[in-house]
């Protein structure tokens, strides 16, 4: 059965859940592990992604002819760095204490194999327009799923979402959640409940398959 | 590999076009580095000398105006028209009166994942350190930058005793680290559970700052006195 093709919409909504970069895909696992100990850094750095994301997606799409499959990963990279310098200027020039804050982890946006692989499996195959699109979805549903991290990190490691207070004085910070290893947990800790949903569903439209075949007999 | 499946194969491009590729790209990426960073160059200059007089004004809370001098050769300090910028400055803080209120100084070590630039108030009224801020800092978010944020551990730096032994030559007591909750005496720093190699690391920059500095600061008041 051939497939039907996807509207620019479809592309955008892929990559906030079903083909989220994060949960579902498990890319670029470096800035997830490393930036999401509290709520803003992974915000931050995920909208930061995001803009690389879509501008590298724009630029290789629209340069899909111009450039030949051999030094196409070596171009890419330097697209992506451009990019990711250019938004190092532009983040000092906006706010000095957002740079602070991000300072160390902007240029690992380089090494996000999410930019690249983008970049190789749709932009250098599709349109302008849907490359965009992809781009901007697969970028949000990575900062959705850092801010996930983030959140649940610096909610259990140090009692604050967004540096306000939430719990009493009395509440006992979890320091490891803040520490690299608690990275690791609550990555597991969302892979599981993503998995679950996906196992429940794939049971109920098993089950309703099963139902349809035996009405039918 | 048959003939038929070689003839079918796509031609390899020509190296031109490989060169025409690659070069073409990274000419236009520079270009777009250079204009993005020359567009952006003032506006970040502007805001890193505005952080910077932010900075001073926030260790030295009573100061109103401020100038800056530099150290020359001979071990005098000389006011310098405008900010100013580069090695050995000092910013002297004055109050409604026109009166010496303190200096601030910046200081720089190497922290926990690179050098830690900071900026301190001193106040010659106390001899002390009456307040800190990093301007310059890559520690781990969450735990190393706890060195900007955990208050208990700023309070540290809110009278920090820095005073000259009585020759003048060099600090009464060197400021040193101890561990959290075991400070006892004006010119410790209490460290940071979590951020130990940070905190150490700001009390260590401290005293090598403060022993270069205060003996020649403590002997050269006058060049202060009376600011613009």
């Amino acid at each position: 059965m051939a497939t039907l093709p996807k509207s620019g919409t479809d592309e955008f909504i892929k990559g906030l859940w079903k083909e989220n970069p994060v949960f579902v895909q498990v890319l670029g696992m470096c800035p997830v592990l490393a930036v999401s100990n509290t709520a803003m850094n992974a915000l931050a750095m995920g909208l930061a992604t995001a803009f690389v994301l879509v501008m590298s997606n724009i630029v290789v799409s629209s340069l899909r002819s111009f450039i030949p499959k051999q030094v196409r990963i070596a171009t890419y990279i330097l697209i992506i760095a451009t990019f990711v310098t250019v938004v190092d200027y532009l983040i000092q020039a906006v706010s000095l204490d957002l740079y602070k804050a991000l300072g160390a982890f902007i240029s690992l946006i380089v090494v996000n194999c999410l930019i690249l692989g983008r970049a190789e499996a749709f932009a250098s195959k599709n349109t302008i327009a849907r490359s965009a699109m992809d781009g901007l979805g697969m970028g949000i549903g990575f900062a959705f799923a850092l801010f996930c991290l983030g959140a649940v990190r610096e909610i259990l490691g140090n009692g604050t979402l967004f540096e306000a207070q939430l719990f009493h004085d009395s509440f006992q910070n979890w320091v490891v959640m803040i520490l690299p290893s608690g990275g690791f947990f609550t990555l597991a800790g969302w892979l599981l409940l993503f998995n679950w949903f996906k196992q429940r569903k794939a049971r109920r439209e098993h089950a309703s398959t099963l139902g349809l075949s035996k009405e039918t007999a | 590999m048959s003939q038929t499946e070689l003839a079918s194969r796509p031609a390899p491009p020509s190296i031109w076009h490989m060169y025409r590729a690659m070069v073409g790209v990274g000419v236009v990426c520079g270009l777009l580095i250079v204009s993005v960073f020359q567009v952006t160059l003032p506006i970040i200059e502007r805001n890193k000398a505005e952080a910077l007089q932010e900075a001073i004004f926030h260790v030295l809370p009573e100061a109103r105006t401020s100038s800056t001098f530099r150290l020359d050769d001979e071990g005098g300090f000389k006011a310098l028209d405008g900010d100013g910028a580069g090695e050995r400055l000092v910013y002297a803080g004055y109050d409604d009166s026109q009166e010496l209120v303190g200096l601030a100084l910046e200081a720089q070590g190497m922290g926990y994942q690179d050098v830690i630039r900071l900026i301190y108030g001193y106040s010659f009224a106390e001899e002390a350190i009456i307040g800190i801020q990093v301007l310059d800092s890559k520690e781990t978010p969450g735990l190393g930058d706890k060195i900007e944020t955990d208050p208990a551990f700023l309070q540290n730096f809110e009278s920090l005793d820095v005073s000259l032994r009585e020759d003048r030559t060099e600090l009464a007591n060197p400021i040193v680290p101890v561990k959290h909750g075991t400070k006892t005496n004006g010119w410790e720093v209490d460290g940071i559970t979590g951020a130990t190699i940070s905190s150490v690391a700001i009390a260590n920059i401290l005293n090598g700052s403060a022993q270069a500095w205060m003996p020649r600061i403590q002997n050269q008041l006058s060049d202060f006195k009376g600011g613009e």
